[in-house]
């Protein structure tokens, strides 16, 4: 398996990127840790002419608290969100699941923002960042917009993103402290996509349910944020009625594809048996 | 396609190369460099018999291209012998606990194994097995892997190694 | 200290010293593979040398209407591209098989299965070759294609092979269709047929094991090498079988077999999958001798996935007759076999369904019938030995899935239903109903050893409790014991019945002593990672008293090594081995000889003592080896001829019969379908031990493979024939997370034929591991009325059988 052929280039600048991208055209992609990328090349799905790598630019790496946000550069890789003293005290929800993708390896390269931005519905991180109600903020010829997590994703590998865009960083609410989370994801083994994954975010008040946010991953075209059944949750004790309720309607906004992971109507129900699963251990995490 | 010039240290020795942009780092250290130690088990970055150390870290380098290596350190099996010839701790643990068979995948497990143990020398059976996670072997079982593994590590800490019994 | 314990210690350090049979002697090869300088066949760099990839089909079946390859000749790099119609004059456009059948190279007027190779590019580089494929234009008619080998047979099916659709007879007798391959029968079946028409019980099950890969960490490879001048060929490749190789390329390449050289350097792995003749072999020797200049081809995973060597797919109607107290009566089997396009099985070629025959396994069974037919369908070919000797793994799930339906029927615990019929150990050897001699076994014995040590009845006492818990809706787990206690049948073989290609499958050793003493010695096998060079020295080292790391193995050059079968179906320590030890006793003999004559004495009164001869009665009277060694070569008796070697081609009186009692213990989530190992152990007898490092080495490594295969290793295909999951994202390889931890255990009932008693360990870890995980998945879910559940267990297909069961609330 060997890549098609390619120019590279190693802006030093998100400006001299978007420059850049926009005189290539169309057939120029966006190089970041590759591990998503690279394989598509290698199989030749994708063949583009030129490579914009951003591993040059400096700043688009880092995690910062900024207010009540918690700010990720585009460049962090999965080995420092799982590292990050700020995540683990504030959104620790994020390493727990960084450390289910893939494999270490891949998540010393592996880069957050890749990981949101390419569209892939198997990616962890967008059905997370959906629940978690992150911002993306992203750079194009005509300056930087923010698009919100849960309007990002329109179909497999189709986003917000036009072309020539950059997503430069994810800015992220900081849950309340005390709040509920977890994310479970069933998968064949260690470097494959997930079965289905659910994403759980909850805080709990006098033993019931003031908020949640459940985010699905794998389960559809998309990364899915499963409203209804979040908003069937508020105001419950997460009794078992009410869990049940939630979880037909996340059910319900599922539609996986049949493949070496199992058919649809499996990965379906596994989509519901991941989230109750999560909020059980999430509501173990609250401290109310 | 315009070749890019690049400047990379391979164990200890600084390399300057002309590259097509698409040479995998893979093909550069195997064809370019004659290291033909890593290898290649599966092209899609699963199986991790062609890991590196870059940078301090455990890098598939058939998931990169050469041209990503411009400015890095890397480390490959050749490199991780003792200075005086002699095996390196984990090296003499394969050995040692039978942590082989093909040895196909042996240069890509020990890089890994390599890193794991800069990051935490005395990692336990379960923080071993989740450490190489990336790497597959088709002979071993892993069983004596993850023993190798902790003779080295015992090797490196001056602990005793007790070979636990089946 | 007195004089005997004097010269025990003595004799203990000697022998300590040799690094002989039974010690764990660590790795000679892992000096240089721990250090990457391994050599293996990509690592090949000659001046020159060119690159190949092939250009392939993207349907299952299809007519090709036009080739047309100017714009892939057309890029810079491109030196050639090869199609059939270039092969074709050169008669080469299909090669033989081993199983008898033809295979096309490259395909000339239809395509056959998904990813078959169309045409052959050689360019400067891979990357130019990889480019140059994607402008080769191939125009294809789409056809209807059989992917169910149980439409294979069908009035209206398509046929799929028109090029030996007028051929009604086969390798292996009539055809019945044109999309069938053989029928091969044997056993009793009018005793068979007759004991069930009366039988108390009878169980009948389709037991299916599923179409795999063997897959090595390190794929199929070859670099050829034509040197124009001197008219011979240097072929470096990933080859189980070097020597069969040779004998291959020379018969259709028409090149004598003096002028080709194989050399099979460091092996990745094996598994079976490096036994047969594949296309990119033949065009990497085309491609050299057209050009001159050596050719590489290196397969990528995907292409090794999708078209070398695929293992079993065999569909299995299996029954067993019993009294109601649970001795059993008769076995009878059908197998409908899928071989895919081209019957590429690499068994002995006598042997169709190779040694399926050993399906009445470990239990004493008057009569039997096995009846398999071979089908064509649109899938890649192979059905080779993974792991295991020739359809032995599908056999032993045969029976050993049976038992345990009928233990179910029957209301027996399953271990004891084993018991009541294992044959017993004065009943060898013992004469199997479908023809073969076992040579040795002590059944009962391991059977005890292995459930006193696993604590089998109180597993089974908790997972009563479980299953009442489960009941109750107190736990949605459910626990299964799986046993297995399988018979193998390794070290092919006696030149009676087993020959590849009319070569009959014996195995050789080469010993040769040098003046100082040190010594190399060659075989016939070649190892992928079994380490031969580290235990044939060990056999050499206790046979004549020299110190294994004084000893160097050597395999895989034709040029240098004494013909041999190769490395595959166990048989290196059975055949080979079994060589080394006759060839080490005719050099011990010849030494014997001349320590009379430096001793003065008659060979008689000499008596062997680990590394020397000594004279009988006076122990400070001897000469060691060594010295016998240097007298070899310098002062041999008179009338002897100077020198210390020794040949040996070893032809095996029988085959040898390893068994082992396998125990899981495993956990299963109704709710997700997922499956836990709890604890896996196994006890293996493989008669005498070389060195039990490596067998336990072994054993680990065929645990790991039957776990994988059993619990989702598969190679599936659409209805279109398109293969899913060929590449190792999809394709079940576990990594160490995954994988269970191993227990291991042995007895030893030595081979009364085999000059050691070694009877071959490599691939009964894999063949007693895949039954014994499926057990204990179906024995989980058998309380509930489940039936037999099928291969492979993966997650969702539990979660499915849970679904029918109304587990899911």
């Amino acid at each position: 398996m060997i890549p098609g052929a390619f120019d590279y280039h190693r802006p030093a600048t998100i400006e001299d990127a978007v420059t850049l991208l926009a005189s290539l055209g169309e057939e120029a992609s966006i190089l970041a840790g590759g591990h998503s990328l690279i394989p598509l090349m290698k199989t030749r799905l994708a063949s583009p002419d030129h490579l914009v790598d951003l591993s040059g630019i400096g700043n688009l790496k880092g995690i910062t608290v900024a207010g009540g946000d918690i700010v990720i550069g585009a460049m962090t890789t999965q080995f420092e969100l799982i590292a990050s003293e700020d995540l683990a005290r504030h959104i620790p929800i994020i390493a727990e699941t960084s450390r289910l993708i893939a494999d270490p390896q891949i998540r010393y390269k592996g880069t957050f923002g890749g990981n949101v931005a390419n569209g892939d519905p198997g990616n962890d991180m967008p059905a997370l960042m959906m629940a978690l109600g992150a911002t993306y903020r992203v750079h194009g010829p005509d300056g930087g917009r923010d698009v919100a997590a849960r309007e990002f994703y329109h179909g497999a590998y189709y986003t917000a993103l036009e072309h020539g865009e950059i997503l430069t960083s994810v800015r992220i609410p900081v849950p309340p402290a005390g709040h509920g989370y977890a994310y479970e994801k069933l998968k064949r083994k260690v470097g494959d996509y997930a079965t289905a994954a659910a994403a759980v975010v909850i805080t709990m008040a006098g033993g019931t349910c003031t908020s949640a946010s459940i985010g699905l991953t794998n389960v559809s075209e998309t990364p899915l944020w499963a409203s209804e059944a979040s908003a069937l949750l508020v105001g419950t004790r997460l009794d078992k009625p009410s869990v049940d309720a939630a979880l037909a309607a996340a059910e319900a906004i599922t539609n996986p594809a049949s493949d070496m992971r199992g058919p649809a109507e499996y990965r379906t129900k596994m989509a519901g048996i991941m989230l109750r699963r999560a909020l059980e251990r999430a509501r173990s995490r609250t401290e109310a | 396609m315009t070749k890019s010039h690049i400047e990379l240290t391979i164990n200890g020795r600084t390399v300057e190369a002309l590259v097509e942009p698409r040479t995998l780092l893979i093909h550069f250290l195997r064809e370019q460099q004659n290291l033909t130690g890593a290898h290649i088990g599966c092209d899609t970055g699963h199986c991790g018999a062609c890991t590196v150390d870059m940078d301090d870290m455990s890098v598939k380098s058939c998931m990169t291209f050469a041209v990503q290596a411009h400015g890095a350190s890397i480390t490959t099996i050749e490199g991780v012998a003792n200075a005086d010839g002699t095996l390196s701790a984990l090296q003499e643990g394969f050995r040692m606990m039978h942590g082989l068979q093909c040895g196909f995948c042996t240069p890509g497990m020990i890089l890994r194994a390599h890193r794991l143990l800069q990051e935490n020398p005395a990692p336990t059976e379960d923080e071993i097995r989740h450490g190489i996670s990336g790497n597959l072997c088709r002979c071993t079982g892993y069983v004596n892997i993850v023993k190798s593994i902790q003779y080295a590590a015992a090797k490196i800490n001056g602990t005793p190694f007790q070979e636990a019994a089946e | 200290m007195n004089d005997q314990t004097r010269i025990d210690q003595d004799r203990a350090e000697r022998t300590e010293k040799l690094q002989g049979m039974g010690c764990k002697r660590k790795r000679v090869e892992d000096i240089r593979f721990t250090q990457g300088k391994g050599s293996y066949v990509d690592d090949l760099k000659l001046p020159g040398m060119l690159f190949g990839d092939f250009v392939r089909s993207p349907h299952a079946h299809a007519r090709i209407k036009s080739i047309d390859t100017s714009r892939a000749k057309a890029l810079p790099g491109v030196i050639a591209v090869l199609t059939a119609a270039d092969l074709k004059p050169l008669g080469l456009h299909y090669m033989p098989t081993l199983a008898g059948d033809v295979q096309a190279v490259l395909a000339e007027e239809k395509v056959l299965f998904q990813n078959q190779e169309v045409a052959f590019v050689i360019a400067v580089d891979r990357y130019i070759a990889s480019d140059a494929t994607e402008l080769v234009d191939v125009e294809y008619e789409a056809l209807p294609c059989i992917v169910d080998p149980f439409k294979s047979m069908l009035p209206d099916a398509p046929i799929l092979r028109e090029d030996i659709q007028d051929k009604m007879t086969g390798a292996h007798g009539p055809r019945k269709h044109p999309n069938h391959i053989f029928e091969w029968m044997i056993g009793d079946k009018e005793a068979t047929d007759a004991v069930f028409a009366n039988a108390d019980v009878t169980i009948k099950e389709m037991l299916v094991d599923h179409r795999t890969h063997p897959s090595p960490l390190e794929t199929c490879q070859s670099v050829a090498s034509f040197d124009k001048v001197k008219g011979e060929l240097t072929l470096w490749g990933t080859f189980q079988a070097p020597h069969v190789i040779r004998t291959v390329v020379s018969l259709i390449s028409g090149l004598p077999e003096h002028k080709i050289h194989v050399i099979a350097p460091d092996i990745g792995g094996g598994f079976g999958n490096k036994v047969g003749a594949y296309a990119g072999y033949v065009c990497s020797v085309v491609g050299s001798i057209v050009l001159g200049v050596p050719v590489k081809w290196v397969e990528d995973r995907m292409e090794n996935l999708s078209t070398t060597s695929f293992a079993r797919d065999y569909h299995m109607t299996t029954e067993l007759a019993a009294t109601k107290e649970g001795k059993i009566l008769a076995m009878r089997v059908h197998v409908l076999a899928d071989h895919g396009a081209f019957d590429a099985c690499a068994d002995p070629s006598k042997w169709p369904a190779g040694f399926m025959n050993i399906c009445t396994g470990s239990y004493d069974i008057p009569v039997a019938h096995l009846a398999v037919d071979g089908v064509y369908t649109n899938k890649a070919s192979g059905g080779v030995a993974y792991r295991c000797s020739f359809r032995v793994t599908e056999a032993v799930f045969a029976i050993e899935r049976a038992v345990e339906l009928l233990a179910h029927k029957l209301g027996m615990d399953a271990a004891e239903l084993r018991i009541k019929n294992f044959i017993k150990a004065e009943q060898f050897p013992y004469q199997s109903a479908l023809g073969w001699e076992y040579d040795s076994g002590d059944y009962h014995t391991a059977m005890k050893k292995a459930m006193d040590t696993i604590g089998y009845k109180e597993l089974r006492e908790e997972q009563a409790r479980k299953r009442e818990a489960f009941t109750r809706g107190e736990t949605r787990e459910l626990m299964g014991i799986g046993i297995s206690f399988f018979t193998e049948i390794v070290g092919a073989g006696p030149a009676k019945n087993c020959d590849i290609l009319g070569i009959a499958m014996f195995d050789s050793a080469e010993i040769r002593i040098h003046p100082t003493g040190s010594v190399i010695a060659r075989m016939g096998t070649k190892s992928q990672g079994q380490g031969h060079e580290t235990t044939y020295a060990q056999i050499i080292a206790t046979e004549i008293g020299i110190p294994a790391d004084d000893i160097m193995i050597e395999e895989g050059n034709t040029d240098t090594a004494p013909y041999g079968l190769g490395t595959y179906g166990s048989r290196s320590t059975p055949v080979a081995g079994a060589a080394t030890a006759v060839a080490a006793r005719k050099i011990k003999a010849k030494a014997q000889m001349i320590a009379a004559h430096m001793l003065e004495v008659h060979e008689g009164d000499l008596e062997w003592d680990v590394d020397r001869f000594r004279v009988k009665g006076l122990p400070e009277k001897f000469k060691t080896m060594k010295e016998i060694a240097w007298a070899a070569y310098n002062s041999p008796p008179p009338n002897m001829e100077p020198g210390l070697e020794a040949v040996n081609y070893y032809e095996p009186p029988n085959m040898t019969y390893p068994f082992g009692a396998y125990f899981c213990v495993m956990d299963i989530d109704v709710d997700t379908g997922v499956a836990k190992t709890r604890r896996f152990y196994a006890l293996d007898d493989c008669g005498t031990r070389i060195n039990p490092m490596i067998i336990e080495g072994q054993v680990h490594g065929g645990l790991t493979e039957a776990f994988a295969c059993a619990m989702g290793q598969e190679i599936r295909y659409d209805e279109q024939g398109n293969v899913m999951g060929a590449s190792f994202m999809d394709f079940f390889l576990p990594t160490a997370v995954e994988t269970p931890h191993w227990e291991t255990d042995h007895t030893v009932t030595p081979s009364p034929h085999h000059p050691i008693g070694a009877k071959g360990v490599g691939e009964s870890p894999h063949v007693g591991g895949v039954p014994c995980f499926s057990n204990a998945v179906n024995d989980a879910y058998a309380f509930l009325g489940a039936g037999h559940i099928q291969m492979p267990h993966d997650a969702w297909r539990l979660w499915k059988v849970g679904e029918k069961l109304n587990l899911h609330q």
